[in-house]
């Protein structure tokens, strides 16, 4: 199957067409809450909250007995945001740190929930099939109406963030201030943190509890290379997940045997190694072009550091010497000195060199400044 | 109980041991996270070895699997170096990439493979005693048995062969460089550990309790004592009876046994975290609301020294002036006639010769705000001890 087939069948067939459309919804608004959870350091939250769902998505079927999305999904909610909760409590009652409490909900209700859906299993009831699918996600049992009520959450969460959007940044860049300025920051930060579990609890059913946390981080911390903007980084992440979504679900629907879940994550985690490797400011690759550059230079201001010392011992700075007593210079290379020549600062004339007077004045500005930050 | 019972809550008890030496480290060490994030990457380890030996029980998966652990390690380092993003974004961002790999590595080879994802992460002890270690034909016991056993007697080896180097790095990891152990060869040694114990328990017990069973009794341990090795006893204690009280539950209920044991784990936290002496909820809540009703009491103190008019030291102006209701009016004044710092006459408050001195004390303490001046008064008064 080609490109273009593959697009046309996009609009055609209704499954594909739903299952893109809330793929890239449910990317976009993730990347979106992201951000705020990457900038916060509270990254692996999300890790913690999308386990902690599990027992509330069991209890909620235990209770009602229906397998209806809708009513899991609050079970989901509900019991992510105990975790939540009991997370905060563990970190401020106690002297235990985040990272413990933060394993200790996601363990321990994750086993919990297990234990409700093998006993579920055990239940003599027909309708329990299927409710492991929360585990990995299957974005193939999305329906229309699943997108529709993503894209409804989706634009709560734009329109509160677009309302806050003052009060969301201060508070995660300088939340002392915050709290000077007279705003409310625990309902604030209790107001971005619901988000935040709502977001992963509408990806339960696509992507799973196990690998919802990729969806929330990839994306913002792939959008966070290519820029210092909370705006930008929000918007770059929301396209970043959209399109992991958008690619993850062809990938995996041209090929056999694929879940979308872990091949989204992948294609999310693919952003990121590009965005850490390519990005201009901060990326690895132009960190270490810069780091060469800097050292070349470096070089080469040691080499014409080390002529003008021998230069400065005569009389005449254009006298000439031999290329040899360079050799046993760490900073000269042949390159270095022909950029030198290039420079104008040596004259080269067959195996003898000589500084210029441009040369000599440089030379002598350089240990100049090298002396003064000696001092 | 049979045969088999017996066996599975052995090799329960064995992996909760197991875990709780590495897991008080990490809690310790605040790497807690890290144990999540490695015994869920072993999963394309696995699923390459499995490829190579066809046998999930051959040592040479479980090196490779913790060869992949110890790689997520690296990763993470390595990434967190680059300062492009924080540790915790690091460590979410490693692990599910290896996990998804590993996901479609067996979605791919579903043929091939006899793996299951959900018996990766959630194990299955109840299997365990079946798949038999024949040695020249002779039945020696369940091969989950042996390789945590081993799994086990090497890092009770290590631990008491490295427990000061271990002690050291944790709590002051310069101290530990200075004093010539590395810091580096221990954090590895312990990552290393902790990796090999999430493979050898992983086909037992699943990825989801090797995390709990390494955090959870560390964890409630941790809010019991401040002594690294009482810390290890208890957390090995909590470990093994939630295991084999785990066990119970699941055959009571027909549900996993993995999870049962979690849910037990939970138990014993939760009960450790509200009921734990000093470092408890329950404890933590009485203590301070017992700070309050001395703070008030300072104050209430105080204001009777600053003023000498009767007015302001009428009982009455309690409830007016400063704002108390009755019953915190009245819990004060009973704690301090108690205490014999206050005297009535006729309704009029005064500081008795021990109020009066009580509070000069704690002028000098306010205005100076050094330790010093409380170290006497907290031998002679009640008020802040503990």
């Amino acid at each position: 199957m080609n490109i273009k087939e593959y697009i046309e069948l996009l609009f055609t067939d209704y499954t594909l067409r739903t299952i893109t459309l809330g793929t890239a919804i449910l990317g976009a608004v993730t990347g979106m809450l992201g951000s705020f959870a990457v900038l916060r350091k509270q990254s692996l939250l999300g890790d913690a909250i999308s386990h902690a769902a599990l027992p509330g998505i069991a209890i909620a079927f235990l209770l009602t007995g229906t397998k209806d999305s809708n009513v899991l999904l609050i079970g989901a909610l509900v019991s992510g945001l105990v975790g939540t909760f009991w997370i905060r409590g563990i970190i401020k009652k106690t002297h235990l740190k985040s990272d413990t409490a933060l394993g200790l909900i996601l363990s321990l209700f994750f086993g919990f929930g297990m234990l409700l859906l093998t006993f579920i299993q055990k239940q003599p009831n027909a309708n329990q099939a299927g409710l492991d699918k929360y585990l990995f996600g299957q974005a193939a049992t999305l329906l229309e109406r699943d997108v529709w009520l993503m894209t409804i959450v989706s634009g709560a969460c734009l329109v509160v963030l677009l309302l806050f959007w003052k009060e969301f940044k201060i508070l995660l860049f300088d939340s002392d201030y915050t709290k000077t300025l007279g705003f409310n920051t625990k309902i604030i930060d209790i107001l971005i943190t619901s988000f935040i579990v709502l977001a992963i609890v509408l990806g339960l059913q696509t992507v799973g509890v196990v690998l919802m946390s990729a969806m929330l981080l990839a994306p913002a911390a792939a959008a966070r290379q290519w820029t210092n903007k909370l705006g930008v980084m929000v918007f770059l992440a929301a396209l970043f997940g959209a399109f992991s979504g958008v690619f993850g679900t062809a990938i995996s629907a041209t090929q056999n045997n694929l879940s979308t879940g872990p091949v989204i994550v992948i294609i999310a985690g693919v952003f990121v190694l590009f965005s850490f490797v390519f990005s201009p400011n901060r990326g690895l690759l132009f960190k270490q072009i810069r780091f060469i550059k800097n050292r070349r230079d470096l070089q080469l201001h040691k080499t014409l550091t080390f002529m003008y010392h021998i230069a400065d011992t005569h009389d005449n700075v254009s006298h000439p010497h031999t290329v040899k007593i360079l050799n046993n210079f760490q900073g000269y290379t042949k390159g270095t000195l022909q950029k030198l020549v290039k420079r104008n600062l040596v004259e080269l004339d067959g195996n003898m060199w000589s500084l210029t007077e441009e040369g000599y004045k440089t030379a002598s500005n350089l240990y100049n400044q090298q002396n003064k930050t000696d001092e | 109980m049979s045969n088999a019972q017996i066996e599975i809550q052995l090799i329960a008890a064995l992996v909760a041991i197991a875990c709780a030496i590495p897991g008080s480290f990490l809690v310790l060490r605040k790497m807690a996270m890290i144990s999540d994030a490695i015994s869920h990457s072993i999963l394309p380890g696995i699923v390459i070895g499995f490829f190579i030996t066809q046998d999930l029980n051959s040592p040479v998966l479980i090196l490779l699997a913790a060869l992949t652990g110890i790689i997520t390690v690296v990763l993470v380092e390595y990434i967190q170096n680059t300062g492009l993003v924080k540790e915790d974004t690091a460590i979410g961002l490693v692990f599910p990439t290896l996990f998804s790999i590993g996901v479609i590595l067996i979605a791919k080879n579903a043929n091939d493979v006899h793996l299951d994802v959900d018996a990766i992460l959630l194990g299955e002890l109840a299997f365990a005693p079946f798949d038999r270690l024949l040695i020249s034909r002779v039945d020696v016991g369940p091969k989950s048995l042996w390789i945590i056993g081993c799994i086990l007697i090497i890092t009770i080896t290590l631990l008491i062969a490295f427990f000061k180097e271990l002690k050291v790095s944790t709590f002051d990891a310069g101290l530990a460089a200075s004093l010539g152990f590395s810091p580096t060869l221990i954090h590895y040694g312990l990552m290393s550990i902790s990796s090999i114990t999430s493979v050898g328990a992983f086909d037992a017990v699943g990825a989801i309790l090797v995390v709990a069973l390494m955090i959870a009794p560390a964890a409630s341990a941790y809010l019991i004592t401040n002594n690294l090795k009482r810390m290890l006893v208890y957390a090995i204690s909590f470990g093994v009876f939630s295991a084999i009280a785990g066990y119970w539950l699941a055959h009571a209920l027909d549900a996993s046994i993995s999870g049962s044991i979690t849910t037990m784990l939970g138990l014993v936290f939760l009960s450790v975290y509200l009921f734990a002496p000093n470092k408890g909820v329950i404890a933590v809540l009485y203590r301070e609301k017992q700070q309050r009703t001395e703070v008030l009491l300072l104050t209430f103190l105080l204001h009777l020294k600053n003023h000498t008019e009767e007015t302001e030291r009428h009982v009455n102006h309690l409830n007016e002036h400063i704002n108390w209701g009755k019953v915190r009016s009245k819990t004060i004044l009973d704690l301090a006639l108690k205490n014999n710092m206050i005297q009535f006459n006729k309704n009029i408050v005064a500081l008795t010769e021990k109020g009066d001195a009580f509070t000069t004390q704690a002028i000098d303490y306010i205005i100076t705000n050094e330790d010093g001046q409380i170290e006497d008064m907290k031998d002679d008064f009640f008020l802040f001890r503990g």
